[in-house]
């Protein structure tokens, strides 16, 4: 094959290698550029990490930033309860492997307490907002990362990289700095604190290719296996201890993979055969219906329902 | 069972015959933003990007078709509003404006494509100062019916202050004037007579102090005329669609890569001592190599850099110094040559302390620090700039104090001239003084667009008051183009 390139062509081909990042290599130096100054600037940063798809691609990012010494910074982990198994397990293995610090926010030690009341429709995932408040205000994090992205939601299409909270952990969208080339004002006062989400501009397309790309490894779920499903809401959920189905709805094994880990009482799984990184790379980028869309009920809710949940100090 | 959203997966074979996934060919990163007057299509326009290039996914295509049907809308592409699509936060439709910039994404099978919309009518200077800091081109509207306006001046000399690189200039609504050769080209003429006035594309192709092109191309984004594909509704135009424009332009850092205008602000120190990553300990780091390792943390924001290369350390205050580069390294690669927009660690054979705020750049390239900032503000806060007031400017990784000592004019942007003022009002772009508590390698923007920008912000509360721009010092030869 390479003997039918000319010489011009080689040539012509390396300095436009040269030149010119790939997207995803300009993505990642402009993560690990936040990143980097978000330590810089900050006295006792912490990343969420919940061993969802984007919080391992940001702790990934976070081990090439200063490589070769240690993350410094531990991670917050707001735990509903209920957490896939296999996912929990994940996490604890990969902070092991790191060697960090593990702080947990516990939804259901704020139950136990009378401090939050379960929901009707028993969803947990909008009751993180506190315990992820006061996880903050226990350890004085100023900064905490999240894997936040642009593409997800209209209400994070308006959020900047770096996004200020006041004392009660609420997002103004009227009253945002403006982001100016890559000069990120990270000035705050005390009580405040920052949210930095460095991959903002990386769509979910952009992080399964870097997921391939890396060979990151993520808790299995996120590959097609055979489970217990039942369907709810116009999505297959999980047969799990807090996820039973009611007496109309029958249990079946189908082959599912999930597109996003959340609560397990409403994070919905997607028919699917995508057993590796690239099937999944390929049917994301085949996919017509948005991550949120397909796989997560409380963002059915309403359609400003990021935007009230952003509001309350959500990440 | 049939609502289940299940994703429809085309087999591999197709996307791979369709170009949609290619290994062999990674896609580039392109940033551009568009700008526009109220109601002139650019909600429409975005859209119609975002829906031709398959960006909106069936959930959300269906959700704003259901809206469209509501509010009675008949128009093209299957009765859908496409402004919808672009429709933002319940603050923003209670009140009937939109904030600020939002920021879409959309990919072709050669660049994936980060557009920062920036919204016409409301802070326009603000909101365009912003998208166009970090763009590589930016898209200016202008309604067929209206032509040049006032606003479309305004746009274009934001654009040629900040020096973006390419400007396309689109005339919509293309359909509304019944696809008039003649109309458009009486608007190209008049975009052409502005830049003219504003001297945009007036010099050599390829240099980094100016904007590059413009182009003038009539489109109709309700019917999609020119925006993906090029139209057979307008036989007398034989430029380029947008999108293809889009796709072929250089991206900023495609131009610059000379080793002249290395620029590396330091971030961080990366000295682990002992504190190595145990996974890269479990996966043979030599621990007694990297005991004193000791690496300089920061992304190119200029040129390009090779192992060898004679470089200087600027620290404030501190004549230059000049050492070695012996080392690139980036998660365990050694790499041979780093360019702009790279984040990379550098190590040096001197072992002369440098810390976060130092500026590391190609040997002999830079000038003294200094601590006098003569500067063009785009002024962003309702809190207004008064002569004698205390702020701080953050200079690429080194924020200092510094008192403003004068304003000294504020420019008119209808006619690109400079009229006297003693202070900045939210949205001015003016002249300052500025003496600043400490020394900073400062450059004429013109030349370089990152470390010639900065930041002034109020000490008070942290809040962001302007956008600056470094002038050349006094007494240096001013460019007459820059002499706003």
């Amino acid at each position: 094959m390479s003997t039918f390139l000319t010489e011009e062509t080689t040539q012509v081909t390396e300095a436009a290698v040269s030149t010119r990042l790939s997207s995803l290599d300009a993505l990642e130096s402009e993560a690990i550029h936040i990143i980097r100054e978000v330590v810089a600037e900050f006295e006792k940063p912490a990343l969420l990490f919940s061993g969802g798809k984007d919080s391992v691609v940001m702790l990934h990012l976070a081990t090439k930033a200063f490589w070769p010494g240690k993350v410094p910074f531990p991670v917050l982990h707001v735990d509903t309860g209920h957490n896939f198994p296999e996912v929990i397990d994940f996490r604890d293995r990969t902070v092991e492997r790191l060697g960090l610090k593990l702080v947990v926010g516990s939804v259901q030690e704020f139950i136990d307490r009378g401090e939050l009341a379960e929901r009707a429709d028993g969803t947990r995932n909008p009751l993180q907002t506190v315990p992820l408040l006061d996880a903050i205000q226990q350890n004085k994090f100023d900064a905490v990362f999240g894997g936040g992205r642009r593409d997800e939601d209209k209400a994070r299409a308006k959020e900047r990289i770096l996004s200020l909270r006041d004392e009660f952990g609420q997002w103004d969208p009227r009253n945002q700095r403006p982001e100016l080339w890559n000069l990120y004002n990270g000035r705050h006062t005390v009580g405040q604190h920052v949210r930095a989400f460095p991959i903002s501009n990386w769509t979910e397309l952009d992080i399964w290719r870097y997921i391939e790309r890396e060979n990151i490894e993520l808790p299995g779920l996120y590959y097609a296996h055979d489970r217990e499903v039942f369907a709810r809401d116009g999505m297959w959920r999980a047969v799990g201890e807090v996820s039973q189905p009611l007496p109309h709805e029958q249990v079946i094994v189908k082959t599912v993979r999930y597109r996003t880990v959340g609560d397990m009482s409403c994070t919905g799984a997607v028919e699917s055969d995508a057993a590796t990184v690239s099937d999944v790379v390929i049917e994301v980028a085949a996919s017509t219906i948005t991550e949120r869309g397909a796989t997560r009920a409380d963002d059915r809710i309403s359609e400003a329902a990021m935007e009230d949940r952003k509001k309350d100090g959500y990440f | 069972m049939s609502t289940l959203n299940t994703p429809v997966v085309e087999p591999v074979e197709t996307l791979i015959s369709t170009g949609s996934i290619n290994e062999a060919l990674p896609t580039t990163l392109f940033r551009f933003a568009t700008a526009g007057s109220v109601d002139d299509g650019k909600s429409t326009l975005v859209g119609r990007l975002l829906h031709d290039s398959k960006a909106i996914l069936a959930d959300t295509l269906d959700a704003v078709a259901r809206t469209s049907a509501d509010r009675g809308f008949g128009g093209a592409a299957g009765g859908i509003d496409l402004a919808l699509l672009t429709d933002g936060l319940r603050a923003e439709r209670e009140q009937g404006i939109t904030i600020d910039v939002a920021y879409r994404y959309f990919a072709t099978d050669r660049r994936s494509f980060i557009l920062a919309d920036c919204p016409g009518h409301v802070q326009y200077t603000k909101n365009t100062v912003t998208g166009a800091s970090t763009a590589d081109a930016v898209v200016v509207l202008i309604d067929a019916r209206k032509g040049v306006l006032e606003q479309t001046r305004r746009h274009l000399s934001v654009l040629q202050l900040l020096r973006v690189a390419h400007v396309i200039v689109a005339v919509n609504k293309i359909d509304l004037v019944d696809f008039s050769e003649s109309v458009f080209r009486e608007i190209q003429a008049d975009v052409q007579q502005v830049a003219r006035e504003l001297g945009i594309g007036s010099a050599e192709l390829g240099s980094a102090d100016h904007i590059d092109d413009l182009l003038v191309i009539p489109v109709s984004a309700l019917d999609g005329d020119n925006v993906v594909d090029r139209s057979e509704r307008t036989p007398w135009y034989d430029g380029p669609a947008l999108l293809e424009v889009l796709e072929t332009l250089p991206a900023a850092d495609e131009i610059d890569t000379q080793l002249e205008s290395f620029r590396f602000p330091v971030q961080l120190v990366i000295r682990p001592q002992g504190a190595l990553a145990p996974d890269a300990v479990a996966g043979g780091l030599d621990v007694e190599a990297y005991r004193d390792y000791r690496a300089y943390a920061g992304q190119i924001t200029e040129g390009s850099v090779k192992v060898g290369d004679s470089v200087s350390v600027l620290t404030p205050g501190q004549a230059p110094r000049t050492t070695t580069v012996i080392g690139i390294d980036f998660a365990g690669d050694s790499l041979e040559e780093a360019f702009a927009p790279q984040s990379v660690a550098i190590r040096l054979a001197d072992e002369f302390d440098v810390a976060r705020g130092d500026t590391i750049a190609a040997s002999g390239t830079v000038r003294e620090s200094t601590a006098d900032l003569y500067a063009a503000l785009c002024w962003l806060s309702p809190k207004p700039l008064r002569e004698g007031a205390k702020v701080l400017v953050k200079h690429g990784t080194r924020t200092v104090q510094a008192l403003v000592r004068s304003v000294s004019g504020k420019l008119d942007l209808a006619t690109f001239k400079l009229e006297g003022a003693s202070s900045l009002e939210l949205n001015d772009i003016g002249h300052a003084q500025l003496r600043l508590a400490a020394p900073l390698p400062l450059e004429n923007y013109l030349h370089h667009r990152r470390t010639g920008a900065f930041l002034v912000i109020d000490p008070l509360d942290g809040n962001t008051l302007a956008a600056g721009l470094v002038k050349d010092h006094p007494g240096d030869h001013e460019d007459e183009r820059y002499s706003i």
